[in-house]
């Protein structure tokens, strides 16, 4: 269709480049670059949150973000989380109040709730709510999802480094 | 790796999903997100009106555009399927449409390149005319001839009770299902009052947050499918049958399913995928977006009709029902629906004289099929409503009207079948208790009122089905097993793994579960219906229990004495002479079934479990808005035995939002045909902030005598008292009655407003 450009960012800690599209948006290029299928398409318009990756820090909808605005940017994907076999402590909250079923919007309302926890490390239900307002899970695990990341500041609460 | 005995049992522990790690991580696969190489992508071309003759399709301009491999239409299909029709009940659905278009979205054509963005800018530039057609939406007006979606009825010959309606001609009615019990005209005629209300549910969808997906890679005398089905053993043999290959030469391979809740049954993109691979010669995926669900499937829109009498002591003498499925243009399951849970119409009650006649037909809609509860939930809303109607009119409080005429274990259900190992006292009671029904509360004042509600309800699970499932014991002595129950999210691998460890006294999660491959995991019936736990459940107990009789057989042939604790690596090194060999055990289950009288609807063995559970609510309205909060919302299951109790109150809190979106929402807009609100902007569903204040989940421990370890399936029973339990409650709180789905503001403002004397104009 129109010319690829070139960019360079960091992938979960690692320098890389990639030729975009000027289309292509942030999932795709994960997805068909870098073989990343955490953050996935689901409603492609801005509504569910399954595609949330993190740029410089701050969630975005992957299926709106063009690829071409990384350039530059720090990237991190629910992939890049854990720590050798050690999990985020927000992933193994996850696992521990089975907050998810089927599992599709798992890596984006994980990726929410550590930027949740990063700024308001001890958040109380009602600001969990309305912070994770934004991702849907049709699973409806939500009950286990706010004891997840209640259980998540527990947990980074106790080890503070994480 | 050797595995670890453990002391304790498996069933009853609340063990994390065995794939847990891979979905925290973002490692799980999904058919979405899957790719191979050399892969294409097709996007398809829809039909732009709802009923319609196809007088032609130009796709030059598609197939000129650069990066286009192909463009494809209803006759390049019959050139590798040259009856290209399928579907589960009947032949009636077009792979792509041939002469005729049936609903809005209906596939017509598809690109194929290289490039998905490329494909979808092909698609822009095809055009298609049609002849259009007068067109049916509504199931009351789809029971008169007077517009035919199809010319002819084409069941597919896999079910008896179908059969007869072969060649059926001028009709919308796919499968007319009646039973007959008692005698229900001389009973009105005896009955103190009689009560006739009419009940709609609106059109609504199951919404995978993983659109549909399927990728078909053919070469000359293979097909492999990789498909998010819920049902690859159907899916492999369709394809066959469409083929006219034998089934060992199609293989369907199953990775994660990113939620399926019925959607995901028979064939939905594969046959489509199938052809496009053997036509392009390359591999062919189909992914949906959001939107293009809309056009797959839904759930059934429905009229119900129920008519009771009433003796003077309070007891329904009679009851009849009358219910209209909403199928859409193509049957899927929609016979079946009409007919296996039509029979529970008249609900969890003991009814001496009942009649139902349930129709399923065709109108010019996105097909609709099975959604979580397999039509019941809509039954449910309706009998539960009608049920709080007739009490209140009679004065007798809604709970004691309903135990007076509760349906117990013991006693025939409409069938003639007794109910067995159904706790429908326990329930209803612990529904009461947990609502605090009957004492006093803060009714509210002002424009904010109070009430509560409560409802349950009854459901069959589908009979007979067949479930296979093998176990493979290696010679270290891990094991290895292979079912096809299809893991889209409710736990079943982890399940299954805790059954079969349990028999061979192994942790479920030192047990490794086989990915569904039908060329290696046997043949499954279908991940629907709640039917896994209890089916695929002693599938596996039997094939762990064959297994183990064989390593004690192994033991007994090596010398070791009976009852020896010989770990299992050891067996086989003493057999073999080194650590070879393998031990297989395989297990069918099949449960007795007796099909009804095609007049009476009656048999004395309908289904081998039943269900049982119900929901209570206290709700708040706001009389000036009509807007309804749900205060605290209480389900209670009869859920056998759990196998683990931590997924089954996911399952029942998951099971019981997803209805609370149906209940309060939920709706597909449809104008002269056209979906007007196909996005998740526009159609809502629950997300964190609709979750009532207050959610219990209680399960009534009831041992299901047949089951598995005691356990019944969970995974839809949370839905149906929902929606009749916020009807019951908005009228405890507010005195009006709404009896067509969504509950939403506009609704019950208008219920409001009528009630006040001052209605709202139409719309
Ligand atoms: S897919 Fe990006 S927000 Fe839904
Ligand atoms: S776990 Fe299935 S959508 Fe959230």
């Amino acid at each position: 269709m129109t010319t690829a450009r070139t960019i360079a960012f960091t992938l979960n800690g690692a320098s890389v480049g990639a030729d975009v599209k000027p289309h292509e948006n942030l999932v795709e290029l994960l997805q068909a670059q870098f073989g990343l299928t955490g953050a996935r398409e689901s409603c492609g318009q801005g509504m569910c949150g399954c595609c949330t990756v993190l740029v410089n820090g701050r969630a975005v909808s992957g299926c709106l973000y063009l690829a071409s605005f990384a350039d530059g940017a720090e990237v991190t994907t629910v992939e890049g989380l854990a720590s050798g076999d050690a999990l985020d402590p927000v992933q193994d909250a996850f696992i521990e109040t089975a907050a998810f079923q089927c599992g599709y919007c798992t890596p984006g309302f994980i990726l929410m709730a550590k930027q949740l926890l990063d700024e308001h490390p001890d958040p109380d239900d009602s600001m969990i709510r309305h912070y994770l307002s934004g991702n849907l899970c049709r699973c409806a695990s939500y009950p286990q999802i706010v004891e997840a990341v209640r259980s998540a500041a527990r947990r980074r609460l106790r080890r503070p480094s994480a | 790796m050797a595995t670890t005995p453990v002391p304790g049992g498996q069933v009853g522990r609340s063990l994390p999903r065995l794939e847990a790690r891979d979905k925290v991580t973002g490692r799980a696969e999904y058919a979405h997100t899957m790719r191979l190489p050399g892969m294409l992508y097709g996007k398809i071309f829809r039909s732009t009106v709802p009923h319609g003759r196809l007088i032609g399709i130009d796709t030059a301009a598609a197939r000129a555009m650069p990066g286009v491999h192909g463009v494809y239409a209803g006759e390049d299909v019959r050139k590798v399927i040259p009856d290209p029709y399928y579907g589960p009940a009947f032949h009636d659905q077009p792979i792509l449409a041939l002469d005729k278009v049936r609903f809005v979205g209906e596939p017509v054509a598809v690109v194929v390149a290289s490039d998905p963005h490329v494909a979808e800018e092909a698609v822009a530039l095809i055009a298609a005319t049609y002849e259009e057609l007068p067109a049916v939406f509504d199931e009351v007006a789809a029971m008169s001839p007077a517009v035919l979606v199809h010319d002819e009825l084409k069941p597919a010959g896999t079910f008896a009770d179908l059969k007869h309606l072969k060649g059926r001609k001028n009709t919308n009615v796919a499968r007319d299902f009646h039973l007959r019990l008692g005698d229900v005209d001389k009973a009105f005629a005896e009955a103190a009052a009689v009560f006739e209300h009419e009940f709609r549910t609106q059109k609504v969808l199951h919404v995978p947050l993983e659109p549909f997906a399927a990728i078909a890679d053919a070469s000359d005398n293979r097909l492999t499918v990789y498909s998010g089905t819920q049902g690859p053993s159907f899916v492999r043999s369709e394809l066959a049958r469409l083929l006219g290959w034998p089934e060992n030469r199609v293989r369907v391979k199953v990775p994660c399913l990113g939620g399926g809740f019925g959607a995901k049954l028979y064939i939905k993109l594969e046959a489509l995928a199938a052809a496009l691979s053997m036509l392009a010669r390359r591999p062919v995926k189909l992914a949906l977006s959001m939107e293009e669900q809309f056009y797959m499937i839904t759930r059934h829109p429905t009229t119900c009709r129920i008519k009771s009498g009433v003796d003077k002591n309070g007891r329904v003498i009679a009851r009849k029902c009358e219910v209209f499925w909403n199928g859409g243009a193509y049957a899927d399951i929609g016979p079946r629906v009409t007919q296996k849970s039509g029979f529970t119409a008249p609900g969890p009650y003991d009814i001496a004289n009942v009649a139902i006649d349930s129709y399923a037909l065709y109108t010019n809609l996105t097909p609709a099929g099975a959604l979580r509860g397999f039509g019941v939930p809509q039954l449910v809303f309706a009998y539960e409503s009608h049920t709080d109607m007739v009490a209140r009119a009679l004065k007798i409080d809604p709970v004691k009207f309903r135990r007076d005429n509760l349906l117990r274990a013991g006693r025939p259900q409409a069938t003639g079948t007794v109910l067995k190992d159904a706790a429908t006292d326990a329930v209803l009671d612990r529904l009461a208790q947990c609502i605090d029904w009957g004492k006093p509360f803060d009714r509210g004042s002002g424009p904010i009122r109070r009430g509560r509600g409560l409802a349950l309800g009854i459901k069959a699970v589908i009979s007979p089905t067949t479930s296979v499932a093998a176990i493979n014991v290696a010679a270290d002595g891990s094991c290895t097993l292979y079912c096809g129950t299809v893991d889209m999210g409710q736990g079943s691998d982890t399940a299954m793994a805790q059954i079969a460890g349990e028999v061979l006294n192994i942790a479920a999660q030192d047990i490794a579960v086989t990915p569904r491959d039908t060329d290696i995991t046997p043949y499954d019936m279908g991940t629907l219906g709640s039917r896994s736990l209890f089916h695929m459940g002693h599938a596996v107990r039997l094939a762990a229990l064959d297994a183990k009789e064989k390593l004690a057989a192994m033991a007994r042939e090596v010398g070791e004495p009976d009852g020896s604790n010989t770990p299992v690596a050891e067996l086989f090194r003493k057999k073999y002479g080194m650590q070879a060999g393998n031990v297989i055990g395989a297990g069918t289950y099949k449960p007795d079934y007796t099909p009804p009288d095609s007049k009476s609807g009656q048999t004395p063995n309908v289904t081998p479990f039943w269900m049982v559970a119900g929901t209570a609510v206290e709700v708040e309205v706001d009389c000036e808005t009509g807007h309804v909060r749900i205060v605290k919302l209480v389900n209670v299951a009869d859920c056998g035995r759990a196998i683990n109790p931590r997924i089954v109150e996911t399952q029942l809190s998951g099971g019981s939002l997803m209805q609370l979106g149906f209940t309060m929402f939920e709706k597909m807009n449809i104008e002269g045909g056209q979906v007007t609100n196909a996005s998740l902007a526009d159609y809502k569903i629950p997300g964190m902030l609709d979750v009532p204040a207050t959610i219990e989940n209680v399960t009534v421990e009831n041992r299901q005598e047949n089951g598995p370890f005691g356990a019944k399936g969970v995974g839809e029973v949370a839905t149906f008292g929902v929606s009749p339990a916020i009807a019951n409650a908005i009228e405890d709180a507010v005195g009006v009655r709404v009896t067509v789905l969504p509950l939403n503001p506009e609704a019950v403002l208008r219920a409001l407003r009528v009630k006040a004397g001052s209605p709202l104009d139409s719309e």
